[in-house]
């Protein structure tokens, strides 16, 4: 293969577009949390189990997080593209990300419904 | 008034210095420009590129105290002394203050910075309407002096992919034109992770163009056009 500098992978649009709602999704979680527990006299292990003892705070919470997952991989990814030179590695770092973060999403369905 | 000025000849020196001048001069209503010139009577050896001296060619884009933007319209009474002068930051150096500028050219000729119209050319001229010609203005006052790309960390990692402010400025000046018959492919050029979305509006380029023009509103406006034709 010649070492040209290639571009014209026609894809970018998506991620900036998904990178703008999960932002937004983030924003609107962190508010509600933060309302709830400013509205509470007292913190505690109650507090919590009160909060995410519903369904629509857990799916909610999932949504909060596949957002979360899915922004951090877009934004880690351009990381490691204006970083990492040498495609291979780029490659590996990319398929480790992508990996750790669907780990992640399983972690999260077993904490939040207490699997 | 005292200068620091960036140094470095391939030819003699192993690597880059910085060295102090000391000039007679009331800065009043004198420009960077002229002290440069002056600093040039004293050591002939210094280089850099001018030409218009009026903020129009674009040639002497240099890092003023931290800064990048045209020696020739920076007045020296806004300058803190000593004024540091180095050569626009993220392009090899040729010598002293001169800038290896072809990266910058060959991203600026990668979105054709030219008219697509397949139309038999009319005898006199391609009219537009006052409120299309409208939508040019702050595209095609660009001069091309580099101080925007040059001031993007983007473009400082990526300047072999990213088109950097400068040309994405002048592709949207193109895709704006109502006269142009080539947005599509425009659209297609520039839809890539890096040749476009390498930015991240941090704005640099806004903060320091010397013509006021502000290619991330540019930048914006192309993406869009991109969401608008792809929902």
């Amino acid at each position: 293969m010649v070492n040209r500098i290639v571009t014209g992978a026609h894809y970018g649009l998506r991620d900036w577009l998904v990178q703008r709602v999960t932002a937004a999704v983030m924003a609107v979680y962190t508010l509600v949390v933060a309302a709830y527990l400013l509205r509470q006299s007292s913190f505690g292990y109650d507090t919590w189990i009160e909060l995410f003892s519903g369904n629509i705070m857990r799916t909610f919470s999932m949504l909060f997080l596949l957002s979360l997952f899915y922004h951090a991989w877009i934004g880690v990814r351009d990381i490691v593209m204006d970083y990492v030179k040498p495609a291979g590695i780029r490659l590996l770092i990319h398929v480790l990300v992508i990996l750790a973060l669907m780990l992640y999403v399983i972690w999260s369905v077993q904490i939040l419904w207490g699997l | 008034m005292k200068f620091r000025i960036y140094r470095y000849n391939p030819d003699t020196d192993t690597k880059p210095y910085m060295q102090d001048f000391d000039l007679q001069l009331e800065a009043g209503d004198a420009m960077l420009l002229d002290a440069l010139m002056l600093l040039k009577e004293q050591d002939d050896s210094l280089g850099f590129r001018k030409s218009c001296r009026e903020g129009v060619c674009g040639s002497d884009a240099m890092n003023i105290n931290g800064r990048n933007g045209l020696a020739c319209i920076t007045s020296l009474s806004s300058l803190r002394q000593p004024i540091e002068i180095r050569p626009l930051p993220g392009l090899p150096v040729i010598r002293d203050l001169i800038v290896d500028m072809t990266q910058f050219f060959k991203q600026y000729h990668s979105i054709k910075p030219y008219l697509v119209n397949n139309d038999p050319p009319p005898e006199t001229e391609r009219l537009q309407s006052p409120q299309d010609r409208l939508e040019l203005d702050g595209l095609y006052e660009c001069i091309l002096c580099a101080c925007c790309t040059t001031a993007c960390p983007s473009f400082w990692w990526n300047p072999d992919k990213f088109v950097g402010p400068a040309g994405l400025l002048q592709a949207y000046r193109f895709i704006a034109d109502t006269r142009d018959q080539d947005t599509a492919a425009r659209l297609d050029n520039l839809e890539d992770p890096y040749r476009l979305f390498r930015c991240h509006t941090i704005m640099n380029c806004v903060d320091v163009c010397p013509k006021g023009l502000n290619p991330t509103e540019a930048i914006g406006k192309i993406k869009d056009m991109m969401v608008k034709r792809a929902v």
